[in-house]
């Protein structure tokens, strides 16, 4: 099944491919992570996870993906691909766009500044390497890949 | 962004009428709440109980209309919803805000 934005059409492409994956692929700018996140969020595979889960996984998501707008994609634009498939191991989560390969070719630490100090950015890294599991990026022919794992936790009742 | 103010007993309430605070909407909250704020009494409490997701942006939006207020005034949240609590609080943020648990508690306490 494939369905596109109304208000952006062509701009975001969702596919479920089969029952325990999805794709959805994008244009690289921050409306169209807002409307493919929204589209993924409305598949009946992440309508599986529960409330918990399905903050996290967009947290993660939004910050991968505006990354990827913003840095990669700072001096173009091009598309963005993110699929999902769910097993028994959680959430796993591929990102492939075609944008500038991350600086010295490894990911930001995602130090957090003081909070005292007031900062305005620099949440990003922290909150997905918080939140995340199996991180790895790598480059190849010319495309960043971005890996990494959401455990599925059931919350405590 | 439609953001709405309201004037309370003590405080300017602003109401965020929208379910997001993300990178697609972050420089708009930012200038719609400098506007909102532009003259107003030394308290503003800020209703975020109809945002049901705030990214990282979002988070240095609020974090830059906290710096635009200055030392003089106060900007306290109110109405955080699950993710956007888990936002804040994963960040430390939550140490840095007054937050309220609703509108109606942030109303009855003067700060």
């Amino acid at each position: 099944m494939q369905a596109e934005s109304p208000d952006f059409p062509g701009r975001v492409k969702t596919e479920d491919t089969g029952q325990d994956a999805a794709r959805i692929v994008i244009a690289s700018d921050p409306m169209a992570v807002r409307q493919g996140l929204a589209a993924l969020f409305e598949s009946l595979l992440l309508r599986r996870l529960d409330d918990a889960n399905r903050g996290k996984a967009e947290i993660v998501l939004a910050e991968a993906l505006n990354n990827i707008v913003e840095h990669a994609y700072a001096d173009g634009s091009g598309e963005i691909e993110l699929t999902i498939r769910l097993n028994s191991r959680g959430l796993n989560c591929r990102i492939v766009d075609q944008g500038a390969p991350m600086p010295k070719g490894a990911l930001p630490r995602g130090q957090l500044a003081p909070a005292d100090d007031l900062p305005e950015g620099g949440f990003g890294w922290y909150l997905i390497r918080t939140l995340s599991e199996d991180l790895s990026y790598s480059r190849i022919e010319g495309q960043n890949q971005l890996t990494f794992r959401l455990t599925t936790e059931q919350s405590p009742a | 962004m439609n953001l709405s103010a309201q004037p309370g007993p003590n405080a300017l309430v602003i109401h965020v009428n929208e379910d997001r605070i993300d990178a697609a909407g972050a420089i708009q909250f930012k200038e719609r709440m400098r506007e909102l704020v532009a003259g107003s009494e030394p308290r503003v409490l800020l209703d975020l109980s109809q945002v049901a997701f705030l990214d990282s942006s979002g988070l240095g939006a609020v974090v830059a209309v906290l710096k635009m207020m200055g030392p003089d005034r106060k900007l306290e949240l109110a109405g955080l919803t699950h993710t956007v609590e888990k936002v804040f609080r994963l960040t430390r943020m939550d140490t840095i805000f007054c937050i309220h648990h609703n509108l109606p508690e942030g109303l009855s306490r003067a700060s």
